[in-house]
């Protein structure tokens, strides 16, 4: 696994392949989207889906704690499927994250899906402030003149044309004042990053780093498939 | 021989027929309440043979209550179907009810069939399933006397097939029907027969006139590859003007699209000629089915699309463009073709390609033997049994065993483990994963005396919303742009894949037009005309049916044997000798392999005439298995006919290669990842109700908290790899897609008798499939590598721009965003 730097200002961030994000200087790890219990929100609807997804994202995490040793963990939102999502958990997920709660900080970024507080390990906010940075659920169109966001919310994803077929993939999009996260949840779909919710975040452009097995692939916005246009 | 009551003997007499001997030994099986198959050709009076023992029935005593239920594979059939019937029951004076059901029926209508059913029901499977599955069906079919299934061979075999057989076994455990099957000639009467009924009598019709088929061929050279056809236009012209009325049928809807594109530019007489496929909006199909029918055509171009359907009566020829693929498809739509017995069917066979050549003159060898194919029956699939046990739990609490018993006196599950029955029950109550905890999400649940109740109304809601086993692609709507943004005419529906293969500005042909592609807006393209323009091949194929083992078994013989040669083009006779001068000729038995260089690279040929998707398969596995020898595979392509792979390196030990351990761990490895199993994993897990039914004109906004089924494949492969829906999912793609049972014919065919030319230069039989590559598409595997091509592409290409990028980050250039670390 290569991870790919991303400077703002004077700060650097390193993206790493599964979709987190992790910020040496402070040792905060990163992530958005977790969607736990997705598999038993659609269950309790009656489509019976595989139950194992918060397991596998959970298993995802606990490498990459391993790997990044970091003194904080930033969940940016909607890191339950559903407000009932904590209360579903099986015994032992919910013995995994207290156990991962023992050996980094939980920051649990409050989302539109689980905007209440909960029990788990760590401590549930609204938003967070660190250095230059602000960690919100959901981009905001204006921003502040010094103000660089780190959001999560839309799932974005991105399709390059290749020689022989489009290719679509989660990614990051980053741009000069912010970034979105991809989804770390094992069930989550995405939008497409030229889809008007996401595009006109980014009125100067933006930049994709698509997730591969290894390594992130970049590209910037005129790259991807171009965009439609009537004629 | 049963004889007619007087009644009918009139009716007979006075329409100048006779009863024939196939009809009176239905009369026969049915007076003895025995189940049977008839088998007959088009124009034997097979439907009414199938009817004749319920309307003497039902003249005799016309009780109230459903006697009769006649389920086919077309809706439409059905509907022409009860109007055949009424014209008799009129003519006699019967009093004798007749309707159709189907999705269409009205609700007022279905609800009063429910109420007061008619004495005679026509139907489709999945309409059963669902009339099974009120809570009232035990007193509905209660006095249920006979079903008769039309086409039954175009359902036998299929996952539509597997629903109906398990319909049928609950409607002989709620009458005492008898069944009778109606179907056109088959490779496996024998186990057609045991779908009906253990103990069904087979009942053969005599064969009509033999089809008269012919090949022809445009003067000008034969092409060396394609598929289209498209020499051929003004041939076809020709033959359409010489005839009455025509039926044109092709192998894929691009082909369609182009030879009527063709055909049209040539068209000076203006001859009405349509265009007939699954694409075109259901309206515009129905429009051009009803000017056949009155006659006011005198073509139609067409894909499977009218394989089956309503006797037209007046289609004088059939002609077919490109390979036939097998002899029981050809009959099929030769019989398409004059529907009286005593009359041979007149068609024209027309490949596209030298290889084609081979095939047309090896399926008119096949037509004239009557060899047919076809594969054996294989077994019922689990996601099938998945919905039917949800639909009879919410019909009526029942008793695990006794299910178990009716599911296997269905044919296709007669050899169903109770292992394999308990895991399916187990999926359809909570999903059968191993998981603690996950039990209070149960869709049923047993009381004391151990019988299966749905948990709750919601249950009885999705499994009518989910019913039925046929899952299309994920489609996209096609609608011209109006004027100033505004919504213009609805044209069909295409591929989602091939919408996301198109560039805004490209253009294609669709519906006999060629279009330019603007934007997609949620589940819609929208599109203007562009006449004149350089259309973009369509690529929106359906499925492309493989070769049949049949036919390719007699294209190799044909081929290796020089004194068959005479059927063929003199350039066709030119070209297999120079192959058998050059190299060798492909054999009936063993496997010939080539190798060659060519401008840099390495070519291996296998001529292994498995049909497209095994050669795909094989191509995938072989490539892997060179990559490990240090071969580096570059590329493959597959045709129906032979594999070509290239590689950096002389591809060596051909035999080990061809080994058929490649079927062990190489191929387990790569099913894991297989786009291909992924595919397949959609399809079953909607079948078997764990996703919904994509709704036409669902919000594509919301795909970011819809679940996709390949993320669920992923999370159930790596944690519960045995889960009975991944079973279901293997099964199903080593008979369709992966076609694994050829894979392994081949190999044990092969072993020991592999013969590799090592050549210096391209023989002539690899010519065509050389010229394939390029335009056929690769099922793609390796993401990755395409992935890190198009990034280094865009790169340099910034590089060259220098600054001209957009924002830039930190102190220095726009690259400061991938400064090494």
């Amino acid at each position: 696994m290569t991870a790919a730097p991303l400077h703002f200002r004077n700060e650097r961030l390193m993206l790493d392949p599964s979709g987190a994000a992790f910020w040496p200087a402070r040792r905060v790890l990163m992530v958005a989207d977790l969607h736990l219990e997705t598999g038993t929100a659609h269950a309790a609807r009656g489509a019976l889906l595989p139950p194992y997804d918060t397991r596998a994202t959970l298993e995802r995490l606990t490498r990459l704690l391993r790997l990044y040793r970091p003194a904080r963990l930033l969940a940016l939102g909607d890191s339950f499927h559903d407000a009932g999502g904590p209360a579903r958990l099986a015994r032992e997920d919910r013995a995994r994250i207290e156990a991962l709660g023992r050996e980094a900080q939980f920051i649990w970024v409050a989302g539109n899906h689980d905007a209440a507080p909960h029990d788990l390990p760590g401590q549930c906010v609204a938003e967070h402030r660190e250095g230059p940075f602000t960690f919100r659920h959901e981009a905001r169109l204006e921003l502040g003149p010094r103000e660089i966001e780190i959001s999560g919310h839309f799932h974005p994803k991105a399709s390059i044309e290749s020689r022989a077929k489009r290719i679509s993939r989660p990614c990051f999009v980053a741009g000069p004042n912010r970034l979105i996260l991809p989804a770390f949840g094992s069930l989550t779909g995405g939008l497409d990053v030229r889809e008007p919710p996401i595009a006109r975040l980014f009125p100067r452009g933006l930049r994709v780093f698509l997730l591969g097995q290894d390594q992130l692939y970049s590209f910037a916005l005129e790259q991807l498939g171009r965009l439609p246009e009537v004629a | 021989m049963a004889a007619l009551p007087p009644l009918f003997q009139n009716w007979f007499a006075a329409k100048g027929w006779r009863l024939r001997p196939h009809q009176a030994a239905m009369l026969t099986a049915a007076a003895a309440g025995a189940d049977a198959l008839l088998i007959a050709p088009t124009g034997a009076g097979k439907t009414l043979a199938g009817f004749l023992p319920s309307l003497i029935a039902l003249s005799a005593r016309p009780s109230p209550g459903l006697h009769t239920l006649y389920v086919s594979p077309l809706k439409a059939l059905g509907t022409d179907i009860a109007r055949n019937l009424q014209a008799p029951a009129a003519e006699m004076g019967l009093e004798i009810g007749i309707e159709t059901r189907s999705g269409d029926t009205p609700a007022n209508r279905r609800a009063r069939q429910r109420q007061a059913p008619p004495h005679i029901l026509l139907t489709t499977p999945e309409s059963l399933l669902l009339l099974l599955s009120q809570e009232n069906a035990g007193a509905y079919f209660a006095s249920l006397a006979a079903v008769v299934v039309d086409e039954i061979h175009a359902l036998a075999g299929t996952k539509r097939g597997d629903q109906l057989a398990l319909c049928l076994a609950r409607l002989r455990t709620l009458s005492a029907t008898r069944v009778a099957g109606l179907s056109a000639t088959v490779a496996h009467p024998e186990a057609l027969r045991r779908y009906v009924g253990p103990a069904a009598r087979l009942i053969r019709a005599e064969d009509g006139a033999p089809p008269e088929v012919r090949l022809a061929l445009p003067e000008a050279d034969i092409p060396w590859s394609g598929h289209m056809g498209l020499r051929a236009a003004g041939l076809v012209l020709e033959r359409l003007a010489q005839a009455g009325m025509s039926i044109v049928f092709v192998n894929t809807r691009a082909q369609a699209e182009l030879l009527f594109a063709a055909i049209w530019k040539l068209n000076e007489d203006n001859l009405p000629i349509a265009i007939h496929h699954g694409s075109l909006d259901i309206a515009q199909r129905r429009k051009v089915e009803a000017a056949m029918a009155a006659g006011r055509l005198r073509a139609v171009i067409a894909t499977s699309s009218l394989d089956l359907g309503i006797d037209w009566g007046g289609v004088d020829q059939v002609l077919q463009i490109g390979a036939p693929k097998g002899v029981s498809r050809l009959l099929q739509r030769l019989g398409r073709a004059n529907h009286r017995l005593d009359e041979p069917s007149r068609a024209i066979l027309v490949p596209a390609n030298r290889f084609e050549v081979l095939e047309c003159e090896a399926a008119i060898e096949g037509v004239r033997e009557k060899a047919l194919d076809g594969d054996p029956p294989r077994p019922g699939g689990l996601d099938v049994l998945a919905q039917h046990m949800l639909g009879m739990a919410v019909a009526a609490p029942f008793r695990p065993d006794d299910l178990y018993r009716e599911v296997t006196a269905a044919a296709p599950y007669a050899e169903l483990s109770r292992r394999d029955f308990d895991d399916v029950l187990r999926f359809v109550e909570d999903g059968g994963y191993a998981l603690a905890g996950y039990e209070r999400y149960r869709r049923l649940f047993r009381d004391s005396q151990g019988y299966v109740h749905p948990a709750n109304e919601r249950v009885a809601r999705q499994f009518r919303f989910n019913i039925g086993t046929i899952v299309e692609a994920p489609m996209i709507r096609l609608r011209l742009a109006g004027r100033r943004g505004g919504a213009g005419a609805h044209l069909g529906e295409v591929e989602e894949y091939f919408v996301n293969q198109l560039t805004p500005g490209d253009s294609f042909i669709f519906a006999g037009r060629v279009l330019r592609f603007l934007r997609l807006r949620e589940t819609v393209a929208e599109v203007v005309e562009a006449p004149g323009r350089e259309p973009k091949v369509p690529a929106y194929a359906g499925a492309r049916m493989p070769l049949t083992t049949n036919l390719a078994a007699r294209v190799r013989a044909m081929l290796h044997d020089p004194s068959r040669w005479g059927a063929f083009p003199a350039q066709v006779q030119e070209w297999l000798d120079l192959q058998r001068r050059r190299s060798r000729l492909p054999g009936p038995d063993g496997l010939l392999v080539e190798s060659f260089p060519r401008e840099g690279r390495w070519y291996l040929v296998v001529y292994a005439f498995e049909g497209r998707n095994a050669h795909q398969t094989l191509g995938l596995l072989l490539t892997r298995r060179m990559e490990r020898a240090g071969q580096a595979p570059l590329g493959f392509v597959a045709s129906d006919y032979v594999l070509a792979i290239w590689s950096a390196r002389r591809p060596e030990r051909i035999a080990e290669l061809l080994r058929e351990d490649m079927l062990g761990d190489d191929l387990e490895e790569w099913m894991e990842t297989s786009s291909l199993l992924r595919r397949t994993f959609r399809q079953v897990a909607v079948v078997a109700g764990l996703i919904p039914r994509q709704l036409p004109g669902a919000e594509r906004s919301r795909r970011q908290v819809t679940v996709n089924s390949d993320l669920i494949y992923d999370v159930l492969r790596k944690h519960q790899p045995d889960h009975v829906l991944l079973r279901a999912t293997r099964a199903d793609a080593a008979h369709g897609l992966i076609d694994l049972a050829r894979i392994a014919a081949l190999l044990r065919r092969a072993r020991g008798r592999i013969t590799h030319m090592a050549l210096s230069r391209v023989s002539p039989l690899a010519v065509p499939v050389l010229l394939d590559i390029g335009r056929e598409r690769v099922e793609g595997e390796a993401e990755e590598a395409l992935l890190e091509e198009a990034r280094a592409l865009a790169a340099e290409a910034a590089a060259e721009e220098g600054q001209g990028s957009d924002f830039n980050h930190g102190p220095a250039a726009p690259n400061m965003l991938f400064q090494p670390p």
